[in-house]
């Protein structure tokens, strides 16, 4: 019994190193799952992955190089303290999580190596990881191939839905829908002008967004594109000013946010006369400290989350946060977001009992979390989360006040008909 | 007999024996001792920065020889590269996978991007032969045009990597920009069979990595026919003294396009085993960046060696893997601390590391090996031929070396 017991706890790193080593191990085993009563390895782990009776492999995947790294360093901070919190609390099912960190380097075939040695030759339970949309696309077919179960942090342009993701972020609709609501009641907004990089995310948003805002019987005086790291954005402010909408419906991403918000304050655009009023879905804490804080003041954000969310969960991430990282350290959406992976992951394991991915993918839906900093969220069956959608509005200092916040969680449709 | 004796000869003049170890050692190590001593997962690995090893191969003949430095050979890898994923995501766009778009059978990013008709110029792709040919010949247009535009113009040098870096900068932004068409900054992802053969299988990545090392070997011998050459001599004169070659009659521009040339389909080549091997193809291997990464793999493995670019594109691709895998926040200064040293301590690279310390042992080992053997008779008769070739060349080589291409 012993040794089928072991060869199946043998993952192939630990098998170069069997031999003299064997028997000690059957000992330990022995010795552990008499003394502590665990469930053996054997039995929560059917296909082989990095599991033994004390301990659990998980990986770690984000750019910690590159570009990317400024926008990616929050959610790995974040996954880190979930993980570090599990284990405080004694583990998933009785066994200390292990991570291995790999850094995409902001290049999406480094993602897609690196996935799969994580997947193949770790043979990780779970990979909390991935930012951008080309780096998921990059990874995706290896997680289907070699089944694995990526939890992913961003808010997204949806279209997707893989039986080995989890989307812990918002989807498009969840959080376009809520906000031109929201502006278009409380603010009366008749006019839209559309902006945004150039690339899936922000047109796909744009096109859920037009749909909308078409739908409401109201206007959109202007639809524009600029590549990625683009700087330029005199001649887009100046048509802006010819056309005078309610709204500047911006979604533009990483370096040229900074660009784009200064050259705003630079051509008279007063963000806090509302005139017009600007709503953002791809500015969080994080990037406005690139931005500063008095060239985002007065700005709107629509998003899941805000550090200032006054519930008693976010007081206590917060805290724990800062304990961890230092005092100045902002939390921005898909921080949060990335900090909900090893929780939800944990739950799954513990309801399918087992680490074998197909039973947690069968337990994912139907998982609640109601520690969750941004308050109780829930696992759809399309592998999204039901989530509420907050609007915040900019503070000098980074922050946002959250102004506004919906009723009910909104439920996550990843192929919204009527805005495709 | 004669026509035997003709062959061996100029088998002997094409690799003598000094380089045939090089290729020998080379190929056995490509093809009997990684596969033994490596798992698939790391032979993929191997295969994906051999793909490199094209465009770096590429590099010697123009740059190591020719002095035609080209910053943007990513254009012509990303090309092959996408030639190759176009043919592979159409056979995976078929309607039955992808029902759930609104238009299936398109690809998937063009049924995002409203896109609601498979665009003419996608419609070829259907067929493997053309993608085939087009793998070939689009490439080679491509820088024939370019060529012609530069040399014939006389256009050399410095701003000759500038212009190539231009165009590589703007095929990345016009494959970025027109996303509907190309996949964007995604690039084409998800690429699953050929003729409904699934590439993602460990069968068929050992399969990949053997026509890899196939193709390579090709592309290294016809790299070794023109170095051997006559074309190979004009090159080197010409990266030397080129007005002195065009005032002996030559016309130097054509050789320089025709070099180019070869380069570019080389790094297509390399490109189109990349998709194979890695399964997608995105716009950060067109770029400024890659471009630069190859040349830096050539400089590594020496640029006046052939097999040395082989071995560049190998050891700085395992050591970039293996930093990253040990340090995941720190390999960036481990990668850059390797090419000063490079540059500072080696400036010949691999290869000239290797011809001033390791080349005399080894020469002498396999001497000894084989006067061993040699009982054959038809030997005597070639080695005084090729001989006064091979004398030649190793004392003009290194003399080549010391000039600094422009």
């Amino acid at each position: 019994m012993n040794k089928t017991m072991l060869s199946t706890l043998q993952t192939p790193l630990q098998k170069q190193r069997v031999g003299m080593k064997t028997w000690k191990k059957c000992l330990l085993t022995l010795a552990a799952s008499l003394a502590f009563g665990t469930v053996h390895a054997a039995d929560v782990n059917t296909t082989g992955l990095a599991v033994t009776d004390t301990t659990v492999k998980v990986g770690i995947l984000h750019s910690v190089t590159g570009t990317m790294s400024i926008s990616e360093t929050g959610s790995v901070q974040a996954e880190k303290m979930a993980i570090e919190q599990i284990n405080a609390m004694g583990g998933v099912l009785g066994r200390k999580i292990e991570y291995i960190q790999e850094d995409g380097a902001s290049d999406w075939p480094t993602f897609a190596e690196k996935s799969k040695k994580l997947l193949v030759n770790d043979k990780v339970a779970a990979v909390f990881g991935c930012w951008t949309s080309a780096s998921r696309k990059a990874v995706l077919p290896i997680f289907e191939q070699y089944n694995g179960m990526l939890y992913y942090p961003t808010f997204y342009e949806g279209l997707e839905q893989s039986p080995n993701v989890i989307y812990t972020g918002q989807e498009a609709t969840q959080q376009i829908i809520a906000g031109i609501d929201w502006v278009t009641k409380t603010k009366g907004a008749k006019s839209f002008y559309l902006l945004g990089s150039d690339y899936i995310w922000p047109r796909t948003s744009n096109k859920i967004a037009r749909k909308h805002i078409e739908k409401l019987g109201l206007k959109v005086v202007g639809e524009e594109y600029y590549p990625l790291g683009h700087t330029q954005f005199n001649s887009v402010i100046n048509k802006i000013k010819l056309n005078k909408p309610d709204v500047i419906y911006a979604i533009v991403v990483g370096g040229s946010n900074v660009a784009f918000y200064k050259q705003l304050k630079a051509a008279g655009i007063d963000m806090t006369k509302e005139k017009p009023l600007v709503l953002t879905i791809s500015v969080t804490e994080d990037e406005i400290l690139g931005i500063g804080g008095e060239n985002m003041v007065g700005a709107y954000a629509a998003m899941k989350y805000f550090q200032s969310l006054p519930n008693e969960n976010n007081k206590k991430f917060v805290a724990d946060f800062k304990a961890m990282y230092g005092k100045d350290i902002v939390i921005g959406d898909v921080t949060q977001a990335a900090y909900l992976g090893p929780w939800l992951w944990k739950a799954a394991v513990e309801k399918a009992g087992s680490f074998d991915i197909d039973k947690v993918r069968a337990a994912s839906p139907g998982i609640e979390l109601t520690t969750a900093p941004e308050g109780y969220v829930k696992v759809h069956p399309n592998h999204h989360l039901w989530s509420k959608t907050r609007v915040g509005h900019a503070r000098a200092d980074g922050q946002y006040d959250v102004v506004f916040e919906t009723k009910e969680l909104i439920e996550p449709d990843p192929f919204p008909k009527g805005y495709q | 007999m004669s026509l035997l004796l003709k062959s061996k000869a100029g088998m002997a003049s094409l690799l003598p024996k000094k380089e045939l170890y090089g290729f020998l050692v080379l190929a056995l190590i490509l093809v009997v001792v990684l596969p033994l001593s490596l798992d698939i997962f790391r032979l993929n690995l191997v295969g994906k920065y051999l793909t490199y090893a094209f465009v770096a191969v590429g590099l010697v003949l123009c740059w190591g020889y020719g002095g035609i430095l080209s910053l943007g050979q990513g254009v012509f890898f990303g090309l092959g590269g996408y030639i190759m994923a176009m043919f592979l995501k159409l056979e995976a766009s078929d309607p039955e996978s992808t029902k759930i778009q609104s238009t299936p059978g398109i690809p998937d990013f063009m049924d995002w991007n409203q896109i609601t008709e498979l665009p003419f110029f996608w419609q070829p792709f259907y067929s493997f032969t053309f993608t085939l040919i087009a793998l070939i010949i689009v490439p080679t247009i491509i820088a024939y045009i370019v060529g012609v535009a530069m040399f014939k113009r006389r256009v050399g040098g410095v701003y000759f990597a500038i212009i190539t870096q231009a165009i590589a900068a703007i095929l990345t932004i016009l494959i970025i920009g027109q996303q509907g068409y190309t996949g964007g900054v995604n690039g084409m992802t998800d690429l699953r069979t050929l003729h409904g053969w699934d590439i993602r299988t460990d069968n068929a990545k050992y399969i990949f990595y053997f026509l890899c090392v196939f193709m390579l070997f090709v592309c290294l011998l016809i790299a070794q026919f023109i170095r051997k050459s006559k074309l190979g001599r004009l090159l080197v004169a010409m990266r030397d003294k080129e007005d002195r070659v065009r005032f002996s009659g030559y016309d130097v521009s054509n050789f320089k396009i025709f070099v180019f040339c070869i380069g570019a389909i080389f790094a297509a080549i390399g490109g189109a085993m990349f998709t194979l091997q890695v399964g997608f193809m995105s716009p950060t291997l067109v770029g400024i960046v890659p471009s630069i990464e190859m040349v830096i793999f050539c400089a590594v493995g020496g640029r006046l060696s052939i097999i040395g670019a082989v071995y560049g594109a190998l050891v700085v691709n395992f050591a970039k893997t293996s930093f990253s895998e040990s340090f995941p926040e720190l390999w960036l200064f481990a990668m850059g601390g390797l090419f000063i040293a490079v540059v500072m301590a080696f400036p010949n690279g691999l290869a000239g590391l290797y011809n001033t310390y390791a080349a005399p042992k080894v020469d002498a080992f396999f001497a000894k090996l084989f006067s061993k053997n040699t009982t054959d008779n038809s030997a005597p008769p070639i080695t005084p031929a090729t001989k006064p070739v091979t004398k030649t060349e190793s004392t003009s080589l290194p003399q080549g070396a010391l000039h600094e291409p422009q």
